[in-house]
Protein backbone atom coordinates (compact mmCIF):
# COMPACT_ATOMS: atom_id res chain seq x y z
CA UNK A 1 0.00 0.00 0.00
CA UNK A 2 1.24 2.89 -0.73
CA UNK A 3 -0.46 6.54 0.18
CA UNK A 4 0.44 9.68 -1.75
CA UNK A 5 -2.58 12.21 -0.59
CA UNK A 6 -3.50 13.73 2.98
CA UNK A 7 -6.91 13.17 2.16
CA UNK A 8 -6.31 9.22 1.07
CA UNK A 9 -4.60 9.05 4.48
CA UNK A 10 -7.61 10.75 6.36
CA UNK A 11 -10.60 8.59 4.75
CA UNK A 12 -8.78 5.76 6.78
CA UNK A 13 -9.34 7.23 10.18
CA UNK A 14 -7.41 4.45 11.89
CA UNK A 15 -4.36 4.99 9.93
CA UNK A 16 -4.36 8.67 9.98
CA UNK A 17 -4.02 8.39 13.82
CA UNK A 18 -0.93 6.35 13.88
CA UNK A 19 0.57 8.72 11.09
CA UNK A 20 -0.09 12.23 12.98
CA UNK A 21 0.37 10.63 16.27
CA UNK A 22 4.09 9.58 14.39
CA UNK A 23 4.94 13.00 13.03
CA UNK A 24 4.23 14.69 16.52
CA UNK A 25 7.11 12.38 17.70
CA UNK A 26 9.55 13.19 14.86
CA UNK A 27 8.60 16.84 14.51
CA UNK A 28 8.63 17.79 18.65
CA UNK A 29 12.62 15.88 18.79
CA UNK A 30 13.68 18.13 15.64
CA UNK A 31 11.76 21.52 17.08
CA UNK A 32 13.23 21.45 20.51
CA UNK A 33 17.05 20.03 19.70
CA UNK A 34 16.84 22.89 17.27
CA UNK A 35 16.14 25.30 19.68
CA UNK A 36 19.14 23.93 22.16
CA UNK A 37 21.34 24.28 18.77
CA UNK A 38 20.23 27.84 18.39
CA UNK A 39 21.28 28.96 22.13
CA UNK A 40 24.92 28.18 21.14
CA UNK A 41 25.11 30.90 18.58
CA UNK A 42 27.84 33.02 19.44
CA UNK A 43 29.09 31.18 22.35
CA UNK A 44 31.07 28.19 21.23
CA UNK A 45 34.30 27.32 21.82
CA UNK A 46 35.41 28.43 17.93
CA UNK A 47 34.05 30.52 15.47
CA UNK A 48 34.13 27.32 13.63
CA UNK A 49 31.58 25.10 16.02
CA UNK A 50 29.16 28.63 15.89
CA UNK A 51 28.47 28.72 12.60
CA UNK A 52 28.05 24.79 12.51
CA UNK A 53 25.43 25.12 15.45
CA UNK A 54 23.35 27.60 13.82
CA UNK A 55 23.30 25.81 10.35
CA UNK A 56 22.43 22.61 12.36
CA UNK A 57 19.57 24.54 14.56
CA UNK A 58 18.81 25.97 10.83
CA UNK A 59 18.07 22.43 9.67
CA UNK A 60 16.61 20.85 12.72
CA UNK A 61 14.01 23.31 12.50
CA UNK A 62 13.28 22.96 8.91
CA UNK A 63 12.75 19.42 9.20
CA UNK A 64 10.35 20.15 12.07
CA UNK A 65 8.78 22.61 10.06
CA UNK A 66 8.67 19.69 7.30
CA UNK A 67 6.85 17.64 9.59
CA UNK A 68 4.05 20.48 11.25
CA UNK A 69 3.13 20.96 7.33
CA UNK A 70 2.38 17.41 6.94
CA UNK A 71 0.23 17.50 9.98
CA UNK A 72 -1.41 20.57 8.58
CA UNK A 73 -2.13 19.12 5.33
CA UNK A 74 -3.84 16.02 7.64
CA UNK A 75 -5.96 18.64 9.37
CA UNK A 76 -3.76 19.55 12.46
CA UNK A 77 -3.50 23.87 13.44
CA UNK A 78 -0.93 25.65 11.23
CA UNK A 79 2.60 24.66 11.64
CA UNK A 80 3.67 28.34 13.96
CA UNK A 81 0.80 27.18 16.14
CA UNK A 82 1.82 23.93 16.14
CA UNK A 83 5.44 24.84 17.19
CA UNK A 84 4.71 27.81 19.40
CA UNK A 85 1.08 27.23 21.34
CA UNK A 86 0.74 23.68 22.51
CA UNK A 87 1.33 23.41 26.46
CA UNK A 88 4.28 20.67 27.54
CA UNK A 89 2.10 17.84 28.23
CA UNK A 90 0.89 17.78 24.72
CA UNK A 91 4.73 17.35 23.28
CA UNK A 92 5.99 14.18 22.41
CA UNK A 93 9.74 14.60 22.16
CA UNK A 94 12.14 12.73 24.16
CA UNK A 95 13.24 14.21 27.49
CA UNK A 96 16.95 13.61 26.71
CA UNK A 97 16.45 16.53 23.96
CA UNK A 98 14.90 19.75 26.16
CA UNK A 99 17.01 19.10 28.54
CA UNK A 100 19.45 22.61 29.36
CA UNK A 101 22.63 22.80 27.07
CA UNK A 102 25.01 22.42 30.30
CA UNK A 103 28.38 22.82 29.25
CA UNK A 104 30.20 21.81 25.24
CA UNK A 105 31.11 18.24 26.87
CA UNK A 106 26.91 17.81 27.59
CA UNK A 107 25.80 18.77 24.08
CA UNK A 108 28.36 17.13 21.57
CA UNK A 109 27.64 13.85 23.22
CA UNK A 110 23.75 14.39 22.77
CA UNK A 111 23.46 15.71 19.70
CA UNK A 112 25.78 12.58 18.30
CA UNK A 113 23.75 10.16 20.46
CA UNK A 114 20.80 11.95 18.84
CA UNK A 115 21.99 12.37 15.22
CA UNK A 116 22.72 8.31 14.94
CA UNK A 117 19.36 7.51 16.11
CA UNK A 118 17.54 10.35 13.78
CA UNK A 119 19.58 8.23 11.33
CA UNK A 120 18.24 5.15 11.95
CA UNK A 121 14.96 6.70 12.37
CA UNK A 122 15.05 8.39 8.99
CA UNK A 123 15.69 4.96 7.26
CA UNK A 124 13.07 3.19 9.07
CA UNK A 125 10.65 5.47 6.95
CA UNK A 126 12.27 6.47 3.86
CA UNK A 127 10.08 3.26 2.37
CA UNK A 128 7.06 4.17 4.17
CA UNK A 129 3.94 3.80 2.90
CA UNK A 130 3.36 7.29 3.42
CA UNK A 131 4.40 9.19 0.43
CA UNK A 132 5.04 12.31 1.67
CA UNK A 133 7.01 11.15 4.46
CA UNK A 134 9.33 8.54 2.57
CA UNK A 135 9.81 11.69 -0.06
CA UNK A 136 11.09 14.05 2.81
CA UNK A 137 13.20 11.44 4.73
CA UNK A 138 15.50 10.69 1.24
CA UNK A 139 16.64 14.50 1.31
CA UNK A 140 16.44 14.95 5.12
CA UNK A 141 18.90 11.95 5.07
CA UNK A 142 21.52 13.66 3.05
CA UNK A 143 21.63 16.35 5.27
CA UNK A 144 21.80 14.39 8.59
CA UNK A 145 25.05 12.78 7.10
CA UNK A 146 26.84 16.29 7.78
CA UNK A 147 25.53 16.55 11.51
CA UNK A 148 26.66 12.96 12.22
CA UNK A 149 30.21 13.63 10.35
CA UNK A 150 30.66 16.97 13.09
CA UNK A 151 29.58 15.44 16.07
CA UNK A 152 31.64 12.17 15.50
CA UNK A 153 34.49 14.60 14.81
CA UNK A 154 34.47 16.24 17.80
CA UNK A 155 32.90 13.31 20.30
CA UNK A 156 36.42 11.16 19.35
CA UNK A 157 39.12 14.75 19.60
CA UNK A 158 38.00 14.76 22.91
CA UNK A 159 37.59 11.76 24.26
CA UNK A 160 41.56 11.57 22.66
CA UNK A 161 42.63 14.16 24.00
CA UNK A 162 42.97 13.18 27.53
CA UNK A 163 43.09 15.15 30.73
CA UNK A 164 40.06 17.81 31.34
CA UNK A 165 38.36 17.05 27.98
CA UNK A 166 37.95 13.32 28.33
CA UNK A 167 36.83 13.83 32.19
CA UNK A 168 34.11 16.27 31.18
CA UNK A 169 32.97 13.73 28.21
CA UNK A 170 33.00 11.09 30.25
CA UNK A 171 31.06 12.76 32.89
CA UNK A 172 28.64 13.95 30.31
CA UNK A 173 27.78 10.30 28.84
CA UNK A 174 27.21 9.34 32.72
CA UNK A 175 24.70 12.08 32.96
CA UNK A 176 22.64 11.29 29.55
CA UNK A 177 22.61 7.97 30.49
CA UNK A 178 19.42 7.80 32.39
CA UNK A 179 17.78 10.14 30.60
CA UNK A 180 18.29 7.98 27.15
CA UNK A 181 15.07 5.38 27.28
CA UNK A 182 12.16 6.98 25.81
CA UNK A 183 14.31 8.44 23.18
CA UNK A 184 14.11 4.75 21.81
CA UNK A 185 10.34 4.25 22.51
CA UNK A 186 7.67 4.54 20.01
CA UNK A 187 4.29 5.29 20.39
CA UNK A 188 2.00 3.31 18.96
CA UNK A 189 4.48 1.07 17.32
CA UNK A 190 2.90 -1.85 16.23
CA UNK A 191 0.26 0.07 14.42
CA UNK A 192 3.05 2.07 12.46
CA UNK A 193 4.44 -0.87 11.69
CA UNK A 194 1.54 -2.87 10.57
CA UNK A 195 0.57 -0.05 8.18
CA UNK A 196 3.88 0.66 6.93
CA UNK A 197 4.36 3.75 7.83
CA UNK A 198 7.74 2.69 9.47
CA UNK A 199 9.70 -0.64 8.53
CA UNK A 200 12.19 -1.42 11.42
CA UNK A 201 11.33 -1.92 15.12
CA UNK A 202 12.97 0.28 17.53
CA UNK A 203 14.27 -2.75 19.70
CA UNK A 204 16.36 -3.52 16.29
CA UNK A 205 17.23 0.13 15.94
CA UNK A 206 18.11 0.46 19.40
CA UNK A 207 20.47 -2.96 19.08
CA UNK A 208 21.89 -1.02 15.88
CA UNK A 209 22.53 2.53 17.93
CA UNK A 210 24.18 0.59 20.81
CA UNK A 211 26.34 -1.05 18.37
CA UNK A 212 27.64 2.17 16.45
CA UNK A 213 27.79 3.86 19.93
CA UNK A 214 29.50 1.61 21.96
CA UNK A 215 32.33 1.27 18.72
CA UNK A 216 33.12 5.81 18.90
CA UNK A 217 32.96 5.47 22.83
CA UNK A 218 35.63 2.76 21.96
CA UNK A 219 37.55 4.77 19.26
CA UNK A 220 37.49 7.67 21.35
CA UNK A 221 39.06 6.11 24.51
CA UNK A 222 36.04 6.59 26.64
CA UNK A 223 33.92 4.60 29.31
CA UNK A 224 31.20 2.59 28.45
CA UNK A 225 28.54 3.07 31.05
CA UNK A 226 26.54 -0.74 30.83
CA UNK A 227 23.49 -1.33 29.69
CA UNK A 228 21.23 1.56 28.28
CA UNK A 229 17.87 1.58 30.96
CA UNK A 230 14.55 1.52 29.94
CA UNK A 231 12.32 4.16 30.24
CA UNK A 232 11.43 6.31 33.53
CA UNK A 233 9.82 9.05 32.54
CA UNK A 234 8.19 9.26 29.14
CA UNK A 235 8.51 12.66 27.02
CA UNK A 236 6.87 10.56 23.85
CA UNK A 237 3.58 10.57 26.63
CA UNK A 238 3.52 14.12 27.09
CA UNK A 239 5.50 13.42 30.66
CA UNK A 240 8.47 16.28 31.00
CA UNK A 241 10.57 18.62 32.78
CA UNK A 242 10.99 22.04 33.67
CA UNK A 243 13.19 22.60 31.53
CA UNK A 244 10.69 22.15 28.24
CA UNK A 245 8.45 24.35 29.73
CA UNK A 246 10.60 27.56 30.22
CA UNK A 247 11.93 26.27 26.56
CA UNK A 248 8.49 27.13 24.95
CA UNK A 249 8.29 30.08 26.83
CA UNK A 250 11.62 31.49 25.84
CA UNK A 251 10.71 30.30 22.16
CA UNK A 252 7.49 31.25 21.74
CA UNK A 253 8.07 34.97 23.57
CA UNK A 254 7.49 36.86 20.24
CA UNK A 255 4.89 34.52 18.55
CA UNK A 256 2.62 34.74 21.88
CA UNK A 257 2.71 38.73 21.94
CA UNK A 258 0.94 38.60 18.84
CA UNK A 259 -0.47 35.31 16.98
CA UNK A 260 -2.08 36.94 14.53
CA UNK A 261 0.60 39.24 13.02
CA UNK A 262 2.05 38.70 9.93
CA UNK A 263 6.14 38.58 9.74
CA UNK B 1 9.07 21.66 -19.96
CA UNK B 2 8.07 25.34 -21.97
CA UNK B 3 11.16 26.68 -22.85
CA UNK B 4 10.24 30.06 -23.15
CA UNK B 5 9.50 30.20 -19.44
CA UNK B 6 12.08 28.25 -18.08
CA UNK B 7 14.47 31.38 -20.33
CA UNK B 8 12.48 33.92 -18.29
CA UNK B 9 13.49 32.05 -15.19
CA UNK B 10 17.16 32.16 -16.01
CA UNK B 11 16.29 36.14 -14.63
CA UNK B 12 15.58 35.01 -10.96
CA UNK B 13 18.90 34.17 -9.48
CA UNK B 14 19.31 32.36 -5.85
CA UNK B 15 19.38 34.96 -3.20
CA UNK B 16 22.22 33.96 -1.70
CA UNK B 17 24.32 33.60 -4.94
CA UNK B 18 23.27 36.20 -7.22
CA UNK B 19 24.94 35.37 -10.06
CA UNK B 20 23.54 31.81 -10.38
CA UNK B 21 20.15 31.42 -11.35
CA UNK B 22 17.49 28.99 -10.02
CA UNK B 23 17.29 27.36 -13.09
CA UNK B 24 20.74 26.81 -13.15
CA UNK B 25 20.86 25.70 -9.54
CA UNK B 26 18.40 22.72 -10.26
CA UNK B 27 16.05 24.39 -8.68
CA UNK B 28 13.34 24.14 -11.29
CA UNK B 29 11.56 20.73 -11.92
CA UNK B 30 8.35 21.62 -13.78
CA UNK B 31 7.02 24.58 -15.41
CA UNK B 32 3.50 24.79 -17.28
CA UNK B 33 1.36 27.18 -18.43
CA UNK B 34 -2.69 27.32 -19.50
CA UNK B 35 -4.23 30.36 -20.39
CA UNK B 36 -3.48 32.83 -17.67
CA UNK B 37 -2.09 30.73 -15.39
CA UNK B 38 1.67 29.01 -14.81
CA UNK B 39 2.54 26.36 -13.06
CA UNK B 40 5.85 26.38 -11.49
CA UNK B 41 7.19 22.93 -9.59
CA UNK B 42 9.97 23.39 -7.33
CA UNK B 43 12.73 21.66 -5.66
CA UNK B 44 14.17 23.40 -2.29
CA UNK B 45 17.46 22.82 -1.86
CA UNK B 46 17.61 22.49 1.80
CA UNK B 47 14.46 21.48 4.01
CA UNK B 48 14.99 24.07 5.96
CA UNK B 49 15.63 26.81 3.66
CA UNK B 50 15.35 30.31 4.74
CA UNK B 51 15.11 31.88 1.18
CA UNK B 52 12.01 29.80 -0.12
CA UNK B 53 9.35 32.45 0.67
CA UNK B 54 11.59 34.94 -1.19
CA UNK B 55 12.63 32.68 -4.09
CA UNK B 56 8.41 32.01 -4.73
CA UNK B 57 8.06 36.02 -4.53
CA UNK B 58 10.68 36.26 -6.99
CA UNK B 59 9.58 33.58 -9.65
CA UNK B 60 5.74 35.59 -9.66
CA UNK B 61 7.54 38.59 -9.84
CA UNK B 62 9.37 37.88 -12.71
CA UNK B 63 7.15 35.54 -15.07
CA UNK B 64 3.76 38.10 -14.31
CA UNK B 65 5.81 40.89 -15.35
CA UNK B 66 7.41 39.31 -18.73
CA UNK B 67 4.63 37.19 -19.62
CA UNK B 68 1.44 39.05 -18.60
CA UNK B 69 -0.10 36.06 -16.60
CA UNK B 70 -2.78 36.84 -14.12
CA UNK B 71 -1.68 34.04 -12.10
CA UNK B 72 1.88 32.12 -11.31
CA UNK B 73 1.17 29.15 -8.79
CA UNK B 74 4.40 27.93 -6.75
CA UNK B 75 5.07 24.75 -5.64
CA UNK B 76 7.92 23.34 -3.77
CA UNK B 77 8.16 19.29 -3.45
CA UNK B 78 11.11 16.84 -1.95
CA UNK B 79 10.67 14.39 -5.59
CA UNK B 80 12.83 14.12 -6.68
CA UNK B 81 14.79 15.15 -3.79
CA UNK B 82 17.38 18.31 -4.99
CA UNK B 83 20.81 16.89 -5.09
CA UNK B 84 24.31 18.96 -6.15
CA UNK B 85 24.11 16.75 -9.00
CA UNK B 86 20.97 18.99 -10.26
CA UNK B 87 23.25 22.01 -11.05
CA UNK B 88 24.20 22.57 -14.78
CA UNK B 89 27.29 22.78 -16.13
CA UNK B 90 26.68 26.93 -16.94
CA UNK B 91 25.99 26.37 -13.05
CA UNK B 92 28.98 25.31 -11.73
CA UNK B 93 31.48 27.80 -14.35
CA UNK B 94 29.39 30.68 -12.68
CA UNK B 95 29.49 29.05 -8.69
CA UNK B 96 32.99 28.47 -9.68
CA UNK B 97 33.72 31.79 -11.02
CA UNK B 98 32.02 33.35 -7.67
CA UNK B 99 34.24 31.47 -5.49
CA UNK B 100 32.52 28.34 -4.83
CA UNK B 101 34.49 25.17 -5.63
CA UNK B 102 32.75 22.07 -7.23
CA UNK B 103 32.31 18.82 -4.84
CA UNK B 104 34.49 16.08 -5.57
CA UNK B 105 33.56 12.64 -5.85
CA UNK B 106 32.66 11.17 -2.81
CA UNK B 107 31.80 13.15 0.09
CA UNK B 108 35.21 13.55 1.79
CA UNK B 109 36.94 14.42 -1.15
CA UNK B 110 38.53 18.26 -1.05
CA UNK B 111 37.22 20.25 -3.94
CA UNK B 112 40.17 22.15 -5.58
CA UNK B 113 40.90 25.78 -5.24
CA UNK B 114 38.35 27.76 -7.28
CA UNK B 115 41.25 30.91 -7.36
CA UNK B 116 44.64 28.53 -8.18
CA UNK B 117 43.25 25.12 -9.06
CA UNK B 118 45.00 23.46 -7.13
CA UNK B 119 44.39 20.23 -5.44
CA UNK B 120 45.95 20.84 -1.97
CA UNK B 121 43.01 22.39 0.31
CA UNK B 122 42.00 21.65 4.03
CA UNK B 123 38.70 21.95 5.48
CA UNK B 124 38.11 24.94 7.57
CA UNK B 125 34.84 23.79 8.38
CA UNK B 126 31.69 21.39 7.47
CA UNK B 127 29.14 24.30 7.68
CA UNK B 128 29.89 27.77 5.94
CA UNK B 129 27.76 30.44 5.36
CA UNK B 130 24.84 28.78 3.86
CA UNK B 131 23.92 25.07 4.64
CA UNK B 132 25.13 23.77 1.30
CA UNK B 133 28.44 25.10 1.49
CA UNK B 134 31.86 24.37 3.12
CA UNK B 135 34.66 26.18 3.87
CA UNK B 136 38.12 25.35 2.78
CA UNK B 137 41.18 26.75 2.58
CA UNK B 138 44.13 26.72 0.08
CA UNK B 139 47.68 25.66 0.69
CA UNK B 140 48.92 26.79 -2.41
CA UNK B 141 47.55 29.95 -3.05
CA UNK B 142 46.82 30.90 0.98
CA UNK B 143 43.22 31.66 0.66
CA UNK B 144 40.39 30.80 2.20
CA UNK B 145 37.61 29.45 -0.16
CA UNK B 146 33.89 27.76 -0.39
CA UNK B 147 33.20 24.62 -1.82
CA UNK B 148 29.31 23.35 -2.51
CA UNK B 149 28.76 20.24 -0.41
CA UNK B 150 28.10 16.79 -2.02
CA UNK B 151 24.32 16.46 -1.30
Amino acid sequence: MKIEQASVAKSNPVYAEALVNWLYQLADDELVIGHRDSEWLGMCPDIEGDVAFSSIAQDEVGHANFYFTLLHELGEKDPDALAFSRPANSRRNALLLEHENHDWAYSVVRHMFYDLWDELRLKAFSDSSYFPLSRGAARMLREEYYHSLHMTTWFVQLGSAGGEAKEKMNAAIRKIWPDLGDLFYIDQEKMLLQFGIIQESSASMKEKWEEQIKGLVQKAGLTWPGPVPGVQMNGRLGEHSDDLKRLIETMGEVYTLDPAAKW
Amino acid sequence: MNQELLEILQEVKDPEIPTVSVVEMGMINRVTREDDTIFVEMIPTFVGCPALDMIRQNVQDELKQKTGAKKVEVEYTFHPPWTSERITREGWEKLREFGIASPGQKHTDIPSCPYCGADEGDVENIFGPAACRAIYYCRKCHQPYEGMKKI
